[in-house]
């Protein structure tokens, strides 16, 4: 079923020289399947957000390999992958990240005016139905900065949506959120992977979200301890 | 990417920092209002400058000099052919004045592609008779329509109408400061005794005024018959041909071709008044940059704000990175941004240039010695509104090319860890 991988890292190593050298990451390998569900735990400093910039083509500072939907990512330019990351990769990050100076619809349709598949009008319509799925409907013509916390984090999740990514990619999605909030977006995520078949890689540290995952990939000083 | 979520992009960027754009805008509304009125005012002056000259100068004169003969008897002997000669004391004979076949030479000037007008002169030496007294004067006798035509002959008569010199038999227009020294008022009769001792009584119809006090309180105009009446010669009689060329610049060009033609001197307008010009062209460096300057500051103004909008908003590009845009696309956000400040403050220059143009062209102005102005010269020329607009796209744009090159090299990964 290798046509069912959406994400390989192989051997991934990445140091940071400054001021002395340290391996952040150390011969970092794993898949991740279509629709898989998988959280990457770890404490602080073991390297788990670095691993998600470098999955996220964000960061190509590293050695090793890194096939998104099957196509290797190095030697890309950078156009390409910002390419990539608009097609392919969803993001949700800790903090909302969303752009004050549009509303919370614009937002969400974002990524879509530069993917640019879409009209404008199509386009509109499915960033309504994203945001009424999540429930935040009656918000689409708020500005941003109006938003509350677990509102925004559900306008993030849609903008990572919109585009229709193979893989939805969470750094600490509810780091932030009280519990509350933080079980809306859990059961957010596990119906993604459900009913939209979508495959979904959240960092965090918080172990009961972690626990409720299909998959844990935890990461100690920079490797994989436990899968 | 479309071109229209690019702007949308970039106007939602200008709006959060509104207040700034708006400067920035006023600063390239402000260099450029003043690019176009400091040139236009100071275009306007040098038009006004030389104008009091080059405007009623011909630009080709057509006269017989007065010189002495370059082939002197001796240099018709064939003893000393071969021989070097040295004759000191040369003097001129007595050459004729009048230009030979003056009228066919007009005729034919009036077929020329390159001339505009052609407009028949001639000069005589007279004394005013004021009481016991004689000033000397000069009486120019002209053609009144060509002369006004060619010569803006009508700008300078500033009281009667110059139209009835040629109506009116024995009439005169006096210089300002002739008249004044005269006390000659409008319908008096003056007298002149020309040269060969002859007495004319002219009825003085109106005052010139040339704003050369000199030339004020010498010259005079009559028309071509009245003058050459009072020479006594007949009405053949044309002592200077003056030419209206279409393009100044082939004056010399044109002077030499008509001399060598119609066997006559020729001076053209750069030999006689050549120091205008680089009067003119000093003012326009000069005035160029200071606007130039003025464009360039305004440019600055806009680095400024654009890399401070920049800075604000690391967090916006981070986000847009992460979510697809390249770098390109942020590039092109932050320059449609420069561009729209250049553009929108370039439109709004133009029309307060024009409007303190038209502030500036109010601005009474009198002197004597330019009778037609009464206010401040201005030029309204399109090519210093071209120059500006051109001037001011191109600043902002690379004003804004650094600010949004910076913005598009935005690593996202160190502003989203950074949080």
């Amino acid at each position: 079923m290798e046509n069912n991988i959406v994400l390989e890292a192989r051997s991934i190593c990445k140091s940071f020289h400054d001021p002395v050298k340290i391996d952040v990451l150390k011969d970092v390998s794993f898949k991740l399947s279509r629709g898989e569900y998988a959280s990457i735990i770890g404490r602080s400093g073991s390297g788990k957000s670095t691993l998600l910039y470098i999955l996220s083509t964000m960061d190509t500072d590293y050695t090793g390999e890194l096939f998104i939907d099957n196509v290797s990512i190095r030697n890309k330019s950078e156009k390409e992958l910002a390419a990539i990351r608009n097609e392919k990769i969803g993001f949700v990050f800790q903090f909302h990240y969303l752009l004050n100076e549009f509303t919370a619809l614009k937002n969400v349709m974002l990524p879509g005016f530069k993917l640019n598949k879409l009209s404008e009008a199509e386009l509109e319509h499915n960033a309504y139905e994203f945001l009424k799925d999540l429930g935040i409907e009656k918000l689409a013509h708020k500005m941003a900065y109006q938003l509350s916390g677990g509102e925004k984090q559900r306008v993030a999740i849609a903008r990572a949506m919109i585009n229709d990514p193979l893989i939805i990619m969470c750094d600490e999605p509810t780091g932030n959120l009280d519990s509350k909030n933080a079980d809306i977006v859990f059961n957010i995520f596990k119906e993604l992977t459900e009913t939209f078949n979508k495959t979904l890689l959240v960092v965090t540290h918080d172990l009961d979200f972690a626990h409720k995952t299909e998959r844990i990939i935890e990461l100690d000083d920079g490797r994989i301890v436990g899968d | 990417m479309k071109v229209k979520h690019i702007t949308e992009i970039a106007i939602a960027l200008m709006l959060a920092r509104w207040k700034q754009t708006l400067v920035a805008a006023i600063g390239v509304t402000f260099s450029i209002a003043f690019f176009i009125s400091l040139l236009g005012f100071m275009e306007g002056l040098n038009e006004l400058l030389d104008g009091m000259v080059l405007n009623r100068t011909p630009h080709v004169r057509l006269y017989n000099d007065i010189l002495p003969s370059k082939l002197q008897p001796i240099d018709l002997s064939k003893e000393y052919k071969n021989h070097h000669n040295f004759i000191s004391s040369v003097k001129p004979t007595n050459t004729r004045k009048e230009i030979y076949n003056a009228q066919q030479i007009i005729n034919q000037l009036n077929k020329d592609e390159r001339v505009i007008g052609v407009a028949p002169k001639i000069t005589a030496q007279v004394f005013y008779n004021l009481g016991n007294i004689d000033l000397n004067g000069i009486i120019n006798g002209v053609d009144t329509e060509k002369e006004a035509k060619l010569f803006s002959f009508s700008d300078y008569v500033i009281d009667g109408d110059y139209k009835e010199l040629k109506i009116i038999p024995n009439s005169i227009i006096l210089g300002k400061g002739a008249a004044d020294i005269m006390m000659a008022k409008i319908g008096d009769i003056i007298t002149v005794t020309s040269t060969e001792g002859e007495q004319f009584s002219l009825k003085v119809i109106g005052f010139f005024q040339s704003g050369i006090a000199d030339i004020d309180k010498v010259q005079s105009y009559a028309s071509l018959s009245t003058t050459q009446k009072i020479l006594g010669e007949n009405s053949n009689y044309i002592s200077d041909i003056q030419i209206k060329l279409k393009d100044i610049d082939q004056a010399p060009a044109l002077a030499r071709e008509y001399g060598n033609f119609f066997k006559i001197d020729a001076e053209d307008i750069q030999t006689a008044n050549a120091q205008f010009e680089t009067g003119s062209s000093v003012r326009s460096i000069i005035s160029y940059a200071v606007g130039i300057t003025l464009l360039i500051v305004s440019g600055f103004g806009i680095y400024n704000i654009l890399n401070m909008l920049i800075y604000e908003k690391m967090d916006t590009i981070a986000i847009l990175k992460a979510t697809g845009f390249a770098g390109a696309d942020v590039k092109k956000i932050f320059i449609t941004i420069s561009m729209s400040i250049g553009i929108a403050g370039a439109l709004a220059g133009l029309l307060f240039g024009f409007l303190l143009s038209l502030i500036i062209d109010a601005i009474p102005f009198h002197t004597s010695s330019l009778p037609t102005v009464t206010t401040y010269p201005i030029n309204y020329g399109i090519q210093y509104y071209s120059i500006a607009a051109i001037f001011a796209l191109a600043t902002t744009y690379l004003a804004g090319w650094l600010p949004a090159r910076k913005a598009s090299k935005v690593d996202p990964v160190l502003i989203i860890r950074g949080k």
